[in-house]
This record gives C-alpha cells, structure tokens and sequence, in this order.
C-alpha cells in the first residue's frame, strides 16, 4: 500500500516557477489563465502508519514556513480545488529520479524504516477558461517528455512497482549468424539496433564459424558496441579516397587518406614534438604539464542526440559523462572548469514548421541549460566557458558540446592494469538506462527515433557522482588503485574491454549491483547507466578501498579480475555468456574504405551598395544571436565555485561584457593559471571547411592571447560535429577542416592533445534529409605564470589610445555582417600563418610587459562589433578612424572594413605614456592607430573619407545587444 | 598564540569545503575536514572543535528542498552534540547551502525551541543566479563573524533558492530588536533597492543572520571567493588592494579565540 503526500504552497506565497508557466501557457494562445499551481507530490510505499506519513510531511517534506500538505491513502482521491483542472506529470518506471534515494535517506533518519520505496510526481493546476483538450496540449508543450514521462490519470492507484517485476531467469541467448545469409546479416544489424556494415558483419560471421559456434547475444552486442563509429572511430581511423575540385591556393590534392587522424590531428602534434605534452590521444583527456608539480588534462564531448530527444537529460547526462574523463584520466584528475558550446535552431523558429519528432529549438535551448546547469553546479565545478550558434540546420539535430579541465599530481598521471588485478565498479547502481547509446549516436536521427530509441535517453544523479569523486581522490593519494576509467558508452563492455585489451579480463556479471532486478546478462554488460566507473585493483588493497567508498554512502564491488587469457570472458551465476578474443575483438575490424570528394561550393557574391550609415547595421549585429549577449545563459552557472576564477566570463563596469577567455587559478598558493577558449563558426565552413578549421584555431589562440596568456604551454582539442560520413559531400568537407587542423597547428606550433568526433548527425523525415552544416570547435587551454598580469576586454580610461592589430580584407562570406544581409558565397577569412603566428606572440609579449589597458579580439561582426562591445562593456566611449586601419583592397569601404572577419586582429587600448614601447613591439607587424577612448557616452566611427559613418550611445547599443536572449 | 580548530563538515553534495578550508587557514586557523558519517558513528567529536563550518554546496542534491536532507539528519542524530557546541561559546557559520542547513535545522535565528521560524526560498527571478552583490551591515557589533567589517562590502552569490522569509511579522520583528540582522543587500551607496540589487526577492533585503548569541552566522553569499583582490570581478580596472571583503569574516572568527 502506499500514502500520497500532496506538498502545496500556502496561500499568498510567491511561487515564480508556476507564475512562469502561467505566462508561457498564455503565449501559447490557449486562451485566458487566471492561475497556475505547481504541487510535489510524493507516493510512499510500505507498511507504515498514518501517524508515521504526518510525521514525514511535516518533518521531512514540507518546508514549514511556506508550504502546507495534504495527505491520503491510497484508496482516497485527491481533493482537487473548486475552478481548477489538474494534471499530474511522473517519470516513468525506470527513470532515474534523485530526490527518491535522498527522500528514502530522509525517511530513514527520521527513524521510520518501513518505508520502502519512494516516487514523485507532478501535479499541475490550472484555473482559466482552458478548453478541455488544451490541458493535454499544454503537457505535451510545456510540462513533459513522453520519452520520460507520463501523464498519470487521476484514478491510478495501482503505481507501477519494481518489487513486482518478474525476476530474471538465466536463459543463454544464441544468435544464429553461422547460416546466415547478406541479406539476413543486414536485417540482424539494423533490428538489433547493432549500427555495423555488411562487411563487419561477414568478419563477425568468419570469426564464430572457425570457432564452430553461433555468437551468443551478449558476444554481438560487445563487438558491436566496440566497432561502433562511438567508440571505434571507424571513418577517421578508415581509408579514405579523397577527391576535391575547386580548392583555390589551398590543395590537398586527390588521394587516398589512410588514418585521417594519424594524417592530420595527430600527426601535427608528432611533429611539434612539443616537451609539455604529457599524454596526447591515449587516456580519457590530454594531459599538458602545468608546473613542477602538476598536470592538467582537458576533454571536450558532444551529447546531441540524446538532446534533440530530450534535452534536459541529454545535456545533464552529456556533461556529468564528460566529467568522468578527467576524473578517469591517469590515476583521476579533480575537475576544475567545465566549459559548454551549443549550437539550437532559431528561438523563433515557426511551430508549424517543426519536423514531425522534433522539439521546438527554444524548449532544446532551455532544457541543454538546465541540464547542464543542474549537474555542473551540483559537481561543484565552475563552468567558465562556452558559446551559443544559432541556424535552421540544427533544428533536428542540436550540438551539445561540454568540456572539463581537471589537475592532478604530475605522478598520477599514467596507469597501467596487471593480471591478478581485481575489478571494482564503483559509484552508480546499474539499471537499463541507456541501452543502445554508442550504437544510436553512430546512426543518423529519424522521426522515429522518438520511440526506437527511448532507452538511450536518461536523467542522471550528479550528487552520485560528486560523492564518487570525493572516494576516489582519497582512493588515488593513498595509491589504492593501479588503473581506473569511466563507464560511457558502452558501459562496462568498453570500460572493461579497453582495460583488458592487454591481457585478458573476467567479469562475473551476476556481481554487479542493480538498480532492480529482472536485467539480462546482456543488459548488465551494456548498460550505460551513469556515474560509474571501473578500477584495478591490487588484491592486497582491495579492502582498505572498499572501506573508503563504504564509509562515504558509495557502493564500491568487485566484479572480476584482469586475467592473461588474451580473452574477455564473461559469466553470469557460473554460466559462461560471452568469450571473445581481445584481439579480434579491438582489431578484428574490417578496414573500410569511404569516398570523400569536396567541391567548391557554387555560392555567387552579390554585388550591392553600402549604407551610408552604418550605425542600424551595427546594432543589427549585435543583435544577432550567435553575437548577443549570453549572459542569460552565464548567470545560471556557478562559474566561481572553487574560488579560482580570476577573469570571469562577464568582464567590466557593470560585470556585464563578453570576456574573450577565462582565468582559472586552480592552486590556492600559486599565481599560475590556466586560460581556456574557443573557436567555432560553422558558417566558414559552407564557403571552404579547410578555412574554418584554420580560423577556429586562430580564434581560439588569439582569445588566449587577448587575456595575457602565450602560445607558450598551450594546447588545443578538436571536436568534429558532422553529417553522415557515409556521404562522399559530407566526408569530402571533413577531410578538408581536418588539414586545415593539421597545418594551424603546425603553423601556431600549438599541438591537438586530445579530441572527439560526432558524425551522422543528421534528421531525416520521410525521404528528406537535413544535415547539420560540417560544425568544427576547437577548445583551447593555455598556461599563465602570473595571472595578476591578465587583461580583460573592457575599455579603462578616457585618453588611452587604440590600435588595431592586423590587417582587414575583403573576405566577408560566411560573416555575420553577409548573414543578416542574407548573402551567401564570398570568401571565407584566411589565415597567414607565419604572420598570425608572429602577431599573437607580440601581443603577448606586450600584455607581459603590462602595455596593455584592454585587448579584444575582432571575431563575429568584425572591427565594429568589437569596439562596441570594449565600449559599453568599460561605460565609456570611443572615436575611430578607419582610415588608420591596414586594409588590403584598394576598395576601402567602410562596411568591409568594419564587418569583415578576417583573422588574427585584436583591438588594443594603450595608454599615452606606453605609445612607443608598444609600437615599437609591433614593428614589422601590420597595426594602425585607429583613435582613443573618450569619456563620452558615444561611439563614433568615421569612415575612410572622414565622414562619420556611425554614431550611437552606449547605452543603445548595449540594448541591442542585450535584448535578444535576456530571458529565452 | 592559538589556532582555533575548524571542523568542515563534508557531506554528499557539499562543494565549497576546500576553498572554505583555505579562509580559515588563510586567517589563522587549523582545519580538518570531517565526514557527517563520522560524527554520527562518532569517529570524530564535535567537541574536539572550536568552529564548525557547513560550506556552500548542493548537499543531498538539494532534493525535496535546498539544505533540508542535511537539516533533518543534523536534528535526528547530532542534535545534543550540536546543542552542546553552541552553549560552550564555540562558533558556527553556514555559508550559502550551510546557511539553509542551519535555517531548516533551527539552528538560525536559534530559539529555545529550535523550530524553524525563516525559510531561504525559490529566487524570485525563477533560476540560479551567479552575480556580485553589495552588503551592508548594520552598524551593531553583535555578530561575532562580522565586527568591523567595512559599511558596505561585495561577495558573490551563488544560489537558486535565496529568497529570505520570516515565518511571521513577529519573527522579522524580533530579528530588527535583537540585532540579528547581520546582511543586507544593497546598492554600492548602501541603500535598499529592487532586483537585481537585492538578487532574489528577500524580505527586508535580508542576506545574512546570526543567533541571539551573535556566534551563529548564516548567510547567502560567499565570503570565501573574495579573499584576495584577484577574484574581484574588477581588479583589471579597480586594482589589487591587501585582501578581499571577505577576508575579515574568517579573521574575526579566528580573533575571537586568541583573547
């Protein structure tokens, strides 16, 4: 039996959460709504008193001062209050909710312990002239996820328990491949939602008849998950026939490409043979030295299609995955940052328009925050850096990129598993969360995915996972552990594989702790269930592990040994379910061979006449979303926890501009700091991907630069988003941002440490299919021995002078500027290596030698976006002559010089008094003196005959800036 | 000279521990962090400590509301000890998810029945907000945390539910006569003002309170990420002065066991 606890605020009480959703139903349209109520309603089961259930609301789940309850048992129905219609929202049986184990915790401390287990619920009120049907289109709009959740009717009483699950009764499966036909192989891989080739499953099919054996499912499942595109890289790690027509002074020339990694990203950082990179493209992050006694590792991961169906779990579950990767890097990392990219359709995207399966771009938007929000704050650890795109193309398929830097002791930093090791999994319970998730990313999204897929969809538990970390450092300082990794995708099957890859792994599946019962073997070996990870273990110190993890509240289990059988053995209750060679099983794989071909994109540049005033332009800029201010996004993360953030993301008089990079001081004791990055504009990338791979490499190097670090000691990550690789087009543009990747590296001499590739994001309704435009990020992370020399972007003091670093062109295609006017085609930036690479190095050594006031880099709406923003961001204005600034074409119009994108410039406020030392700096280099910080509060920008061509306050042009995304 | 010794309560969830650790250390202080399993299976003994301190963090998830897993462990098994604590003239603070612990536990304002009289809710503005605010103390020297601290200081709030409010008039009443009030927001002059000055909607634009007794302090913001200058949200335009606003809370703390 069970008692429902409904908790309500009193009367009077400012709830703003439902004041919220009381106006977003009324933009709806669903007509006049006086009142909207939101009730927690919590269901507890087991034998227990009435008396007992008052003491646990009152003691436990009301909070007193605000918040009244009613209580009923299960044979009762809830009073619904007169006027009001009433729907209630739960999750889904299965579905990881938090507050049940912190409630259970609660109950218990309270000295009750019949109760057994714990749900919540929704109940939402809504008083108005609300037509009937309108209540279950507001749920599907506003209130839940069907994928989730739920819509649970009034008159249930019979509330779905796991107690009642028909136990698990061991059964070995066995797939009959053995006499299989192509066609029947295919079949099998794509209703087993195994996502591998014809050929890959031919090998599977040759390796089982020399054995004389059919694979059992959970042998196909392990080598599936292995292969996939996920975990095994196969496009990048594949050969590829390469053809390219229209390359312009960039030729790679027509060839085949074996190892796209090993040609490209990985062969620049051999190359630069640089002495600070510890461990590159090996562990869970890349590791780069920090000082004498410290390293620092950085990883960068997308979660985006668990997104697109459900955003909220998939951005919550997407950064508490990608923070496992410091943690399971070397012997563990602690987190210090978190940094987050999102790329989301159009806030004002039509509802109409929307793709069957597809949840409208500003609901994406809301949920990736908050769930990545939820999580990060939760862990604890600051999230400093990130960038919001906007584009039609991400409608059906969002990006979600999170990154973490973690630190941890410089002889911490590697690890090596032996035989005789024992197995331990520690952290989260396994449950059927997340089936399938390593296999569903490496497909391509459908309508249909909404339902096929649901079981890659989950919430996760960041509390789990904070109290996990808060074991393992203690574990890792006194040595308990020889190797440890997180379980992603994959789950055990590619935590364990990897480890053992070596020498040979045996795991007694029943040993695994569950979430409930009734899991297959299979299920327990793939589930991605979060928050857990695998270690190896010393025999001799497995106990006074255990004993740590115990005392904390976190589960910690042997389940196994590493072995020197070469081979992954699996058991289940003594059952042998799985034995595979570790050869075949991570070299086993076919060598495929993809067509890639690149063409120059027909895209006509369309002549027209500039507007003699450029002040509109300019707001409309600012106005653009991926330009506008983030701050709405900004605010809710806690980007200081920690206490190390010493330039944060909002910079200037009123803490409100867009800082170029963050400063982090992860060392309480210690002036040196680490400043992270980014660069990514996908629009480059329509006109010349090889042009944006190099751009997003000089964006993200001279942010560093803007805020004082050096290329010194820096590293960077690439991170490719793109459609199906399958598609010569598609293929072909990758393989050009990856030698564009290859040649900034070398020619910043700033080497790739580590990196991450999402393909097959694409959305296919019907026969239709939209890919995502080829989207490259690149993450930079650089070291500062002194972070009280940094520089932040906003203007300081009326009379200091400004310079304009760099020369401008005439290269406006794929420009925020070409954006707005809806122009495609032109030139994508370029970039001069030698000379960029020059120029940054000036300007740091300029900032070192303090020089410098404020510096910003020109990016996103060029020249005029930049200057506005160092303006209003420092309240004070500004008067420029653009006659001063280098410009390569005889043209010289104003519009180009102000909008263009060209890379590798900076603005730069200098005082008087430092004027000769700091030309004198960039002797050689190409600058002008472009005109000085006034104390009015004006811009105004004169163009190359004098005339002013924009003039505006700053407080118009913060509004315009600040507008668009003030609340989403 | 004596160095008072800091317990910093760990538990699920807590994540400011370290860099509240370094506050007390930076001011003088010895610190340890202790495990709320190991005060109940009694490893460790509160009375061993001179100042316990519950840091910023989202403890047990913050699940049914912020802080009140915490709170309703504290009162259900360490209730006594804490008691004890606080009549032997120790001193206490609960910073931020600390300062709802201690508010849900009854700790704060701390009457003779520690029931909960306030509560720290829902911000108005509906989300987590991570900004600067300035705080001004009225000008009494009851709270021992807090004694000559400059008029008007700036601290970081970090927090989602940080909404002040009385359970009554009566409360709030008796918080104005007792000099309990010990933080409010304001602008940078000092005057009370609306969002996003006062940050999250507080009655009385109440940021911080102490006990009758003026050695239990609770507040919103987070003086121990504003120890030096460098995390100044300014510094590039202001300077760099000695130490950070927040510095004199943990020194007074340290102070009052060294007379």
């Amino acid at each position: 039996m069970y008692w429902r606890i409904e908790v309500k605020d009193k009367e009077g009480v400012f709830d703003p959460v439902s004041e919220g959703l009381k106006n977003e139903v009324i933009e709806l349209g669903f007509g006049e709504l006086e009142d909207a109520r939101i009730r927690h309603v919590y269901f507890l089961q087991g034998s227990f008193s009435e008396h007992q259930a008052h003491t646990i609301a009152k003691g436990l789940l009301i909070d007193s001062v605000v918040q009244e309850y009613e209580l009923y048992s299960d044979a009762q129905a809830p009073v619904i209050p007169e006027g009001f219609a009433s729907l209630q929202i739960i999750y889904k049986p299965g579905v990881m909710d938090p507050v049940e184990e912190s409630a259970l915790k609660g109950i218990r401390d309270l000295g009750i312990t019949s109760v057994v287990s714990v749900r919540t619920a929704k109940r939402y009120l809504f008083k108005g002239s609300l037509p009937g049907e309108a209540l279950l289109k507001i749920a599907d709009k506003l209130l839940y996820n069907k994928l989730i959740q739920s819509v649970l009717s009034e008159d249930e009483h019979s509330l779905y328990d796991f107690s009642s699950l028909p136990g698990y009764k061991f059964r070995l499966n066995k797939v009959n491949i053995l006499s299989a036909t192509d066609k029947e192989l295919f079949t099998l891989s794509r209703q087993g939602q195994l996502f591998l080739n014809l050929d890959e499953m031919r090998q599977i099919q040759a390796y089982f008849k020399k054995l004389k054996r059919d694979p059992t499912d959970c042998e196909l499942e392990t080598i599936a998950q292995t292969w996939s595109e996920h975990c095994g890289h196969k496009t990048f790690r594949g050969t590829i026939d390469y053809k390219e027509k229209g390359a312009g002074i960039k030729k790679i020339g027509n060839k085949a490409i074996r190892n796209l990694l090993k040609a490209t990203i990985m062969r620049a950082t051999k190359e630069l043979k640089k002495n600070y990179c510890v461990s590159v493209f090996k562990d869970n992050a890349g590791i780069i030295k920090f000082d004498d006694k410290y390293n620092i590792c950085f990883k960068v991961e997308t979660h985006n299609h668990p997104s697109a169906l459900e955003p909220y779990g998939g951005a919550n579950t997407g950064i508490g995955g990608v923070i496992r990767d410091p943690m399971g890097t070397g012997l563990g990392a602690k987190p210090i940052f978190n940094t987050d990219v999102f790329c989301f359709g159009p806030l004002n995207y039509s509802a109409a328009k929307l793709p069957k399966g597809t949840l409208h771009p500003r609901r994406v938007m809301k949920g990736v925050v908050s769930g990545v929000r939820d999580y990060g704050n939760r862990m604890g650890i600051p999230t400093v850096n990130g960038a919001v795109l906007f584009d039609e193309r991400f409608v059906g398929n969002p990006i979600v990129y999170c990154g973490t830097a973690g630190i941890l002791p410089k002889e911490r930093s590697f690890k090596k598993c032996l035989t005789g090791d024992v197995i331990v999994v520690v952290g989260g319970r396994t449950g059927r969360d997340g089936i399938h998730g390593a296999t569903f990313s490496s497909g391509e999204l459908t309508h249909e995915s909404e339902t096929v897929s649901s079981g890659a969809v989950q919430i996760g538990n960041a509390i789990t996972e904070k109290k996990m970390l808060d074991c393992l450092l203690q574990a890792r300082d006194r040595g308990l552990y020889r190797a440890i990794t997180d379980c992603g995708a994959g789950g055990l099957s590619s935590a364990v594989g990897e480890m053992g890859q070596a020498m040979g792994a045996r795991v007694d599946l029943e040993s695994v702790p569950l979430k409930y019962h009734g899991l297959t073997y299979t299920e327990i070996w793939i589930s991605e269930s979060q928050e857990r990870m695998v270690l190896a273990v010393e025999p001799q110190k497995l106990k006074e592990l255990l004993e740590i993890f115990t005392k904390e509240d976190v589960e910690a289990t042997r389940i196994g040994a590493f072995t020197n059988t070469k081979k992954l053995e699996l058991f289940f209750n003594k059952q042998r379910v799985c034995e595979i060679n570790m050869d075949f099983l991570h070299d086993g794989q076919p060598g495929i061979t993809k067509k890639a071909i690149w063409i120059k994109p027909a895209l006509k540049e369309r002549v027209f006449k500039p507007k003699k005033d450029l002040t509109e332009v300019l707001r409309a800029l600012l106005s653009h979303p991926d330009i506008a201010s983030k701050e709405w996004v900004i605010r809710q993360y806690d980007h200081e926890v920690q206490g190390g953030t010493i330039i944060k993301p909002l910079v200037g008089e009123a803490n409100d501009g867009p800082s170029d990079a963050c400063v982090v001081r992860p060392l309480f004791n210690s002036l040196r700091g680490i400043v992270v990055s980014n660069g990514i504009n996908f629009r480059y990338g329509d006109i010349d991907p090889y042009w944006m791979a190099a751009s997003c490499v000089d964006e993200s190097l001279r942010q560093l630069i803007c805020v004082g670090a050096s290329l010194k000691g820096a590293a960077i990550l690439d991170n490719f988003c793109w459609g199906n690789p399958d598609k010569p087009d598609r293929l072909g543009s990758l393989v050009r941002a990856a030698f564009g990747c290859y040649d900034a590296s070398k020619g910043f001499g700033v080497p790739f440490i580590s990196g991450k590739d999402s393909l097959y994001n694409e959305f296919s309704v019907g026969k239709k299919t939209v890919s995502i435009p080829g989207t490259l990020l690149i993450s930079a992370i650089g070291i500062m021995e002194d972070v009280s020399r940094a520089v932040t972007m906003d203007l300081k003091a009326p009379g200091n002078l400004l310079y304009i670093v760099g020369q401008t062109a005439a290269e406006l295609g794929g420009s925020h500027y070409y954006d707005i006017l809806k122009i495609k085609g032109g030139k994508a930036p370029i970039v001069d290596l030698k000379k960029s690479k020059a120029r940054l190095e000036k300007l740091s050594f300029a900032c070192a030698k303090g020089l410098v006031r404020s510096m910003h880099d020109c990016s996103e709406g060029g020249i005029g976006v930049t200057i506005a923003e160092m303006s209003f961001a420092g309240g004070l204005g500004a008067n420029v002559f653009l006659k001063e600034a280098p410009y390569r074409q005889i043209d010289r119009r104003d519009d180009f010089i102000l909008f263009s994108e060209s890379n590798s410039r900076f603005l730069v406020e200098v005082e008087r008094a430092h004027q000769k030392a700091f030309e004198k700096i960039l002797q050689r280099s190409e600058w002008g003196l472009i005109g000085c910080v006034t104390d009015s509060e004006e811009l105004k920008v004169f163009g190359s005959k004098g005339n002013a061509c924009l003039v505006s306050t700053l407080g118009d042009l913060k509004e315009a800036w600040q507008s668009p995304l003030r609340s989403v | 000279m004596i160095r008072p010794k800091v317990l910093i309560l760990k538990a699920a969830g807590i994540n400011c521990d370290s860099e509240t650790a370094f506050a007390f250390e930076s001011a003088g202080a010895d610190t340890e962090f202790v495990h709320i399993n190991q005060l109940v299976s009694g490893a460790r003994r509160l009375s061993s400590y001179q100042i316990m301190a519950i840091s910023g963090g989202f403890t047990y998830g913050d699940d049914i509301s912020a802080g009140k897993v915490l709170a309703n462990e504290l009162k259900t098994k360490l209730f006594g000890e804490i008691k004890d604590f606080v009549r032997d003239g120790k001193l206490m603070i609960g910073i931020c998810n600390g300062f709802q612990v201690l508010v849900k536990a009854g700790l704060l304002p701390g009457s003779d029945t520690f029931m909960q009289e306030v509560t720290l809710s829902g911000n108005d503005c509906g989300s987590f907000q991570d900004r600067w605010v300035y705080l001004k103390s009225p000008a009494t020297n009851k709270c021992v945390w807090t004694k000559g601290v400059p008029n008007v200081i700036y601290l970081p709030i970090a927090h989602g539910e940080g909404k002040f409010i009385p359970k009554s008039e009566a409360v709030l009443d008796s918080l104005r006569q007792n000099d309990q009030i010990v933080l409010q927001y304001c602008d940078e002059r000092g005057d009370i003002g609306d969002y996003p000055v006062n940050p999250n909607g507080s009655v009385d634009s109440i940021a911080g309170i102490c006990d009758p007794s003026g050695r239990i302090f609770g507040l919103m913001p987070h003086p121990e990420r504003h120890l030096d200058s460098l995390q100044h949200p300014r510094w590039t335009r202001e300077g760099l002065k000695r130490h950070g606003d927040g510095f004199p809370i943990f020194l007074n703390a340290v102070n009052y066991f060294k007379k």
